[in-house]
Parts: structure tokens; sequence; C-alpha cells
């Protein structure tokens, strides 16, 4: 309760708790409960219009298409791994793809929101495949975090962001 | 060669700044260290047995003069006085500072240069061949295409943080001599039937602890949809692509369990969701504004009547067997390709001194046009050399120990820094490169070996390209010992193959003589002017195991 997290790239008030798979779904509120939650009870919760799910960075977003306009939020980890056999540990981009299909494959309007590791200079590719809430670990600076979406001006491919690849903006 | 504009120069100067202060809250303990090594590595910083090391890129491996003395200024001023150029066409330092590394990142930007992307899990530099745009064999030049793909690759927000490092080649030559086949991908460019350019794509090539010899995915991808296909294929790479053990996360691991098949559709499928879409789709004056930086240089068109170049040769032996190993056909009558060796007797291949880079430069822009090329068998080329400008050029190397005329041959073998500067190595390599250089000093019998390519790596990663040697060798660790497994026949060439491991390990102090007794092997059994890897492809295995494992029990079960 009173959590912050950033959107938008504002620090604002989170208005969204988390619903464990085993807890009991409160009457009201805006809700985020796992993708295997609303795949067992997608015709229950489709109803309150205040849903949200976190998805597996496996998943195909793909098989979301149809539920797309029921959900509005989509919560995508971004998280340290640690591959065997041993060394450092490694961030997970599959959910920069995921962001990226949502926003330009499928149009999806809602919230795309980064959970776990996400940290400061992650967040400028984030943002540029579509992910527009952060909301970030406890403990975590979230002033110092937003100076993370200035680490670049510019670009050269396109992206969720913008459509205009470098070699065409330097013509126009 | 390609110039910045405004774009490429704001990138690079905000990405100094961010790195300058992602250091300063590193060593300021605010920032953890799993999320500053991500970070460290993208700009291509690592940290090695004794001191961090710095890898610089130089994309497709063409440098100007100026960035050389950059180079030297750096080896100079940061460092041990020299640099190391890589088998990946870059530079790496073996002892900048941390606190230092912002002001080194800062001054190579003034020459538009960086590290970025020269390590982590992202694309990686763009390489090609090291004759592009001078070859007789050339179809096109490939760099503007490299070009394209460098600065579609540079920060590409979704491809950022793969499951495993990438690196991508391009070749356009009827001779290949970029390695395509051993790249996550290679693209061969070509012309169809129909006359049009075009790619050949390779996907999951790879040296390392799993060699694989990549596999072609598409044989006619047309010109103007390069980067629709590339984002297909490191889409379905980073969504699916294995994350959970770091041996098995390149491309190469997907493409072996997927099946080529089964891939190649994945693939193809979705570049048919993205191949039309107009922010990926090239055009004619995308390619064109590319294609503007990689002109033809103002070659003399009086070069080619020039008479003293033959005299010279006819008068001076030394020079003349400089000119048939170290030089190269050039497209332009009176012009050829000069290369720089960086394999001396007793040196350290790839190694260069500050007053080397610096004496380079000079000769650069007096010589060929003021560039200078890397190779990824870690020797340098001045492209565009008059052949009036070869004699001059070669006395002046001379004295800077550049002049070493064996490019091809047993010792311009490649090798990785090894136990000597690598964290990940099991053995050093380059005391034996050395050593192999000082029994393989005469000049003659070199010669009359023909074409031989030794390549070592220190361990498993393969930066030393072990797998693809004619004679390959690799560091292993036995309880705490440094052991080597060689391998023969390999190529990393049109006939791409990896090498067959002749048996057991061999000990530090026996591997130059079972080189020297492979090589023997070969003079007894040889046919004619028969190259090793030939004679190798003829006899098999079994006559160079008995030379070199004699009577021993165990060679018979490796």
């Amino acid at each position: 309760m009173g959590k912050q997290i950033i959107r938008d790239r504002r620090i604002v008030m989170d208005d969204w708790s988390h619903v464990e798979d085993e807890a009991a779904l409160p009457s009201s509120g805006k809700i985020i409960v796992s993708h295997t939650r609303w795949q067992a009870d997608k015709a229950t919760l489709a109803k309150r219009g205040d849903v949200g799910i976190s998805i597996p960075p496996t998943l195909d977003v793909a098989t979301l298409a149809p539920d797309l306009p029921s959900l509005a939020l989509i919560a995508l980890p971004f998280n340290f791994i640690q591959p065997k056999p041993e060394g450092g540990r490694t961030f997970d981009g599959r959910s920069y793809s995921q962001a990226r299909l949502l926003r330009e494959r499928f149009g999806y309007k809602g919230e795309i929101r980064a959970i776990g590791d996400i940290f400061r200079d992650s967040m400028h590719y984030a943002w540029r495949c579509g992910v527009n809430a952060f909301e970030l670990a406890a403990g975590r600076d979230l002033d110092d975090a937003l100076k993370g979406f200035d680490d670049f001006s510019t670009h050269y491919q396109a992206a969720a962001d913008d459509p205009t690849p470098i070699f065409r903006r330097r013509k126009a | 060669m390609y110039q910045y504009d405004n774009y490429d120069k704001q990138l690079v100067k905000e990405r100094v700044d961010a790195f300058r202060d992602q250091v300063r809250r590193h060593l300021a303990g605010e920032l953890p260290a799993d999320e500053f090594r991500a970070l460290r590595l993208r700009n291509g910083l690592y940290m090695q047995r004794f001191a961090h090391m710095l890898r610089i890129s130089i994309p497709y491996g063409l440098l100007s003069s100026k960035q050389l003395r950059m180079l030297a200024h750096i080896a100079r001023t940061w460092d041990k006085d020299y640099g190391h150029f890589t088998t990946r066409q870059n530079i790496q330092y073996n002892w900048p500072e941390l606190a230092d590394v912002p002001d080194i990142l800062e001054a190579l930007a003034t020459v538009e240069m960086h590290g970025i992307q020269t390590s982590g899990n992202c694309v990686r530099n763009i390489t090609t061949d090291h004759l592009a745009g001078v070859a007789q064999d050339e179809l096109v030049d490939p760099r503007p295409y490299c070009e394209i793909t460098r600065q579609w690759g540079s920060f590409h927000p979704e491809f950022n943080f793969l499951p495993r490092k990438f690196k991508i080649a391009f070749s356009a030559t009827t001779h290949e001599r970029a390695a395509l086949l051993t790249h996550d991908i290679g693209v061969r460019i070509v012309r169809n039937a129909a006359g049009e350019i075009g790619y050949t794509v390779f996907v999951g090539g790879g040296l390392g602890r799993t060699p694989i010899i990549g596999q072609k995915v598409r044989e006619f991808l047309p010109e103007l949809d390069l980067l629709s296909y590339l984002e297909a294929v490191l889409r379905v790479y980073n969504r699916l692509g294995r994350r959970d053990n770091i041996h098995k996360a390149r491309i190469k691991i997907l493409v072996k369990e997927m099946g080529v098949a089964k891939f190649t559709e994945a693939v193809e499928a979705e570049w048919a969701l993205i191949r039309d879409n107009p922010s990926l789709k090239l055009r004619r004056d995308d390619l064109e504004h590319f294609r503007k930086f990689f002109q033809p240089h103002a070659y003399d068109a009086s070069a080619a009547r020039d008479a003293s170049f033959e005299a010279k040769c006819s008068s001076d032996k030394a020079f003349a067997a400089w000119v048939e190993h170290n030089t190269w056909p050039h497209r332009v009558p009176g012009y050829r390709a000069a290369f720089v060796s960086l394999k001396p007797r007793g040196g350290t291949p790839g190694d260069c001194s500050s007053a080397q880079m610096d004496a380079l430069a000079e000769l650069a822009d007096k010589h060929s046009f003021g560039e200078i090329r890397t190779t990824h068998d870690q020797n340098l080329l001045l492209g565009d050399v008059k052949v009036a400008d070869l004699y001059p050029l070669w006395q002046a190397l001379q004295p800077l120990g550049l002049a070493t005329p064996n490019i091809g041959t047993l010792t311009d073998l490649i090798c990785c820094p090894g136990l000597d500067f690598c964290s990940l190595a099991n053995a050093g390599s380059i005391g034996i490169a050395q050593e192999l250089s000082e029994r393989y000093a005469d000049l003659d019998y070199l010669y009359d070996l023909g074409e031989i390519r030794i390549k070592m790596s220190g361990c498993m990663n393969g930066c030393g390209h072990h797998s693809v040697g004619h004679i390959g060798v690799l560091g292993v660790d036995k309880e705490g010992e440094e052991w080597y497994q060689i391998t023969l026949g390999g190529s990393a060439s049109d006939d791409a193959t990896l090498g067959d491991r002749i048996g057991p390990s061999i000990a530090r102090n026996d591997v130059v003589g079972a080189i020297v007794k492979l090589v023997e092997t070969f003079v007894e059994n040889r046919q004619g002017e028969e190259l090793f890897v030939d004679t190798y492809r003829r006899i098999g295995i079994a006559p160079f195991k008995a030379r070199v494992y004699g009577a021993r029990k165990d060679a018979v079960a490796a």
C-alpha cells in the first residue's frame, strides 16, 4: 500500500495490486493476477474490467491476442537469471520482444508494466519497446531511475516509440 | 570510409556520458555488481586475470590514420604502450585502470570510435573481408551493408540482452575470406539468375565449446529486405534461445536443437509478418546514402605504367619475397594491397606498439589514402598502394619490425591472449606461437611448406579459432597443468570444415615437437605442390597420428 511506480515517465502512486494465485479476489479495485489464474478463471475475471495479468517471459504473446481487449494491464518480468554452469548472472531480455509484439503487432493500448529486476540502465530500451510503466523492486530509488530515460536523445532503429528509422530521419 | 553525422556523434557522446556516470555510481557503491557487469561489458570492458581489458570496436576492420594515431595515443597514455589486434578485427588494451576508461572512451569519441557492443550478449562488431572494396573477385563492396547493419544493431532496444553474444559477417567475393560459416549470421552478397543483388543467409555457425558450421536458411534474400530478415532471425533467437546454460545459449544450439528446417520455418513465418514493414524496408536511396561513403579512391591512372617495381623485384630478392607473400592483387591496375605482418619472429601475434601504430599511420597517409585495415588473422593491411610505392613502403616497414614476409605461412598463426592475460583460459598460447616462429624462422623452408593455417586457443571458448585451423591447438587444463589438444584439417574458408582430433592431449613441452612431426609427415607424403590441408584430406589422419603418438597405447582410444 502506498507504493510508488513510474508511469509515463512520472512517479505516481500505484493504483494496482498483485493478487497471489491462492489468495481470494478482492471485491473491487484494480488487480494483477497471474497468466495461469487468468486462463483458469477468465470468464469471471473479464467481467471486472479492471484486470491485468503478469505473464512469464516464455509466453508467445500471439496466444493473448483474443484476450487483449479485456486486459487493462500486462506485466512483464525483467529479471537477472543465473545460467549454468557458473559465472555472472545475465539479464533476461525476452520481455523486450514481448513488449514490442504487444504494441506493434497486436496494437495493445493498455499499460505494459515492467516488474522484477528492471533497473535504471535497462529502462530506456524497455520504453522504446513499448513498456510505459515500471514497478521497481523495493529499495530502488525512483528519482534516480527516472534519469535512465534520458540516456539517449536519439536512436538508430525504429521501435514501438518511433516508426522512423534513422536512414529516413536523416533525409527529412 | 563512413563519416559520423550529428546523430552518430550524439549517440556516442551520450553513451560515454552514461558510462562515466555508471563507473562513478559503481565506484560509489550505488550500482550493484550484476548491473555494472552487464553495462561495462556493453562498453567492451572486461575483468581479466590481472587487470581490466578494454576492447575497442573497429567496424568491419577499417581505420583512418587519424584513428590509428588515437589508438597509439591511448596505448601510450593509459596502457603499457601497445595494443592487441584481435580475430574480430578489433583492438584490445590489456592494462587500463577502471577510473580512466571514461576518459579513454571520450578520447576515442573525438575520432568517431568507441567500445560499444564489443562484448556482452548483444550484436557485436560487424566483420567482413579485409580486402573489401579492392578485391578482384568481389561482386560489390560489402561495407555499405555492414554499416547499415552496424547502425541497426547499435543499441537495438529489443536485442540488447540476448541469450548470448551475436556475431554477423558479410562477404561478397568468390573466395570467401570473412569466415562467414563460423558466424551466428553469415551474409553472402550474391547476384541471382535475374541479375538482382541479394543475399544468401547462413545461420548458426560458431566456434567455441561446440563448434558448428553455419547452415543455409535462405538461398536468396532480396537486397532491400536485409533488416527485416535480420530482425526476424534475432527475434526468433531472443524468444526461443536457451538461457539456462551459457554453453548452450548461442544461436547455433537453437538451430541444432530445433533442426535447421524448423528453425528456418520459424524465421520465415516471423519474416512474412514484417518484411513489408516500412520501418525495416530499405529503399534504393537509403543504399545510395551508405554507398557514397565507400566510393573508390582517386586512383592514379598512370600507376600501371611504372617500371621501377618490376626492376626492384628482379634486383632485390628479399623485396621480391615480401611482394610475393605480403602483397595481394588489387582491382585497379598499378596498385596492390600490402599486408603488415604482426607476426614477427618471437613476437606475440597481433600486438602492435604505439610507435608502430604512429609510423603506420604516417605510411598510410603517404601510400594508401590514409586508411588501414585490420584482418581476422591479426595482421594489418594497407589496401591501396601504388606498385611504385611498394619498395619504399617495404624499406620503411623493415626497421619497424613490420615486414616479416610470412603472410599465409605457418608462422602467420593466430592465437588468443591465453593464460597470460585471459581469465577464461586454461593454458597459454602466446609462448607456443613464439617458439614456433623461432623454430620456423628459415624462410626458404617456410615457403616450401606452402599455406598452413595454425590457430590456437587457450580454452574451449575458441577465440583463436582452433576448430577451423589446418592445425588447431586447444589449451586444456589437466589437474592444474597446461595440456593441448591438437586437431587437423579444419578450414574457415569456402570449404568450411571442423578439424578432427588426432588423439589425447599433449603436455606443454611436447606441443611444438608434435607440430614439427605433423609438418614432417606432411612433407614426406606431399604430392607436388599440394597444400597441407589437401594432403591431410587425401591420406587421412592415421599417418599423422602414428607419427605424433608412436606406439602409445592411449592414442588408439582417443
